[in-house]
């Protein structure tokens, strides 16, 4: 047999040795090639959650439609509430979830928006409700690609929001949203974000948790705080004069900024039950040691900047897991030695010429000793193509740049 | 003033708490039975929307609970023999 390299026949060979070596790696991992919104589905079915709404019309992503069909099956048991719009499936969340039950829903876009009234109800009630919100564009004019104007408009809403990047953080992610939702020091809603289309409409090798390590990490809700009880009865967001309502939203804004332990305690205690980890849970670096430029990013566009940093020797990545609450201290952390720092965003806060997570990374630094060159690049609105080459051309203008600078990428 | 700390979310769970809250105070009109007018009928009662207004069933005349009766002045509106006068708060 012929032993070199351009053999065509040893070729082929030798890819069909690497196939099947990853297949028998998928087979022994108990991976699946799933759609990333069947992933996300089947996540939720290892959740058990008792009431799972919904308001199943575009922009709904095929997440809702795979769970109807998991109850219908017989593979998750729970109540299935196909409501008449957004608004009422998020009063349905909350309404479940304010008698005891485990509650999820999804929702995207204007649906998010549709939702925004009751979001705050869900938060200042502290109903642990996770929601997955698959992020895209908001109208006008209709677009439905992908970008995170929706999540990133209901920032202030007192949910705690985790941006992944990839079918199996999402996965991963949901099952730890439960856990971190439902902790009594915690009682707060999560939203679990992921990029539409991107990972929801995309294919991936993703491995699903055993059903039984699940249960044990995951064990059944039973809340202490809100449940149904004719016995005992209870009065739930009650009205409140200024002072008391001032005290409660202080709580829960000290509820929101403390939860980035129990983030931390849950991925870490994730990591070491089923062997996946984002970093330290709240950010993700990525070849960050001693690099002078740092790009900042979320989502799946941390996957593009990954290919760009092995590529370029002089930047990494540090990509933000945790939105809600904001890794201040993990960042300040992690970006001590850059001098140059990008944010690459798919959204924009409207008046302030820049998205917003530019604002929020640079009044990170504000106290910082020694200048960092803090720069704000707005990309892939509304599904617009952000490539890897287009990555390593950012970094490269970036150099010629000053501190401060904004500019859109356009093609 | 010290500051509080609530259950999460301000849930309430002992009950009846509502009647702690006296909302008498919020009246800018009295209503007044006239007990020699009154037939005790009921009307009144049926309608209050805040269950203050009450027949005595001794006398069976209306009586009016001023701790919690905000004045909307309903009573004297649907009553059939108009015993219910309406006067301004004073105090």
């Amino acid at each position: 047999m012929c032993r070199s390299m351009s053999c065509k026949m040893h070729k082929k060979r030798n890819r069909t040795k690497i196939i099947l070596k990853i297949r028998d790696k998928m087979v022994k991992k108990n991976m699946q090639i799933l759609e990333g919104s069947r992933a996300a589905a089947e996540a939720v079915v290892l959740c058990k959650p008792a009431l799972t709404v919904a308001y199943p019309i575009t922009p709904q992503t095929h997440i809702v439609e795979d769970i109807a069909k998991f109850i219908a099956d017989g593979k998750l048991t729970a109540k299935h509430i196909e409501v008449e719009s957004e608004f009422s499936a998020m009063s349905a969340a909350v309404g479940g979830s304010a008698a005891g039950s485990r509650v999820f829903t999804a929702t995207s876009s204007q649906g998010l928006a549709l939702m925004n009234e009751v979001l705050f109800a869900a938060s200042g009630m502290r109903l642990p409700i996770v929601m997955q919100v698959v992020n895209r564009a908001l109208s006008a004019p209709i677009n439905i690609w992908n970008d995170w104007q929706d999540s990133i408009s209901a920032r202030d809403s007192g949910w705690l929001q985790l941006y992944c990047e990839t079918a199996q953080e999402v996965v991963d992610t949901t099952i730890q949203a439960y856990k971190i939702a439902e902790d009594n020091n915690i009682l707060l809603p999560i939203m679990v974000c992921m990029d539409g289309f991107f990972i929801t409409h995309t294919l991936e090798p993703v491995e699903l948790p055993e059903q039984k390590n699940v249960d044990k990490f995951l064990p059944k809700y039973k809340p202490t705080h809100v449940f149904l009880d004719p016995e005992k009865p209870m009065t739930q967001g009650p009205f409140a004069f200024p002072k008391p309502y001032m005290e409660m939203r202080k709580q829960l804004s000290d509820a929101v900024d403390n939860s980035d332990k129990m983030i931390k305690k849950v991925h870490d205690e994730y990591a070491k039950t089923f062997g996946r980890k984002y970093g330290n849970g709240l950010i993700d670096e990525y070849k960050n040691k001693d690099k002078k430029t740092a790009i900042i990013t979320m989502g799946s566009l941390a996957g593009t900047v990954r290919e760009a940093v092995d590529a370029k020797d002089d930047i990494s990545l540090v990509r933000i897991r945790s939105y809600r609450p904001f890794p201040k201290k993990e960042l300040r952390k992690a970006l001590k030695n850059a001098d140059t720092v990008i944010i690459l965003e798919k959204n924009i806060a409207l008046g302030t010429g820049a998205g917003a997570l530019y604002d929020e990374v640079r009044s990170t630094f504000y106290d910082e000793d020694g200048k960092k060159k803090i720069l704000g690049v707005v990309c892939g609105i509304g599904g617009s193509e952000v490539t890897v080459e287009d990555v390593k051309d950012i970094a490269e203008i970036s150099k010629k740049k000053k501190n401060g600078d904004i500019w859109w990428l356009m093609k | 003033m010290t500051i509080e700390k609530h259950s999460p979310g301000g849930i309430i769970k002992d009950v009846g708490s509502t009647t702690s809250n006296k909302t008498g105070s919020w009246r800018t009109f009295r209503p007044v039975v006239d007990t020699d007018k009154c037939t005790g009928c009921g009307t009144c009662e049926r309608f209050c929307p805040d269950g203050s207004i009450v027949i005595d069933k001794k006398k069976r005349k209306a009586e009016v609970d001023y701790d919690y009766c905000k004045g909307c002045m309903i009573c004297a509106e649907v009553c059939p023999v108009k015993c219910i006068k309406k006067e301004i708060e004073q105090k």
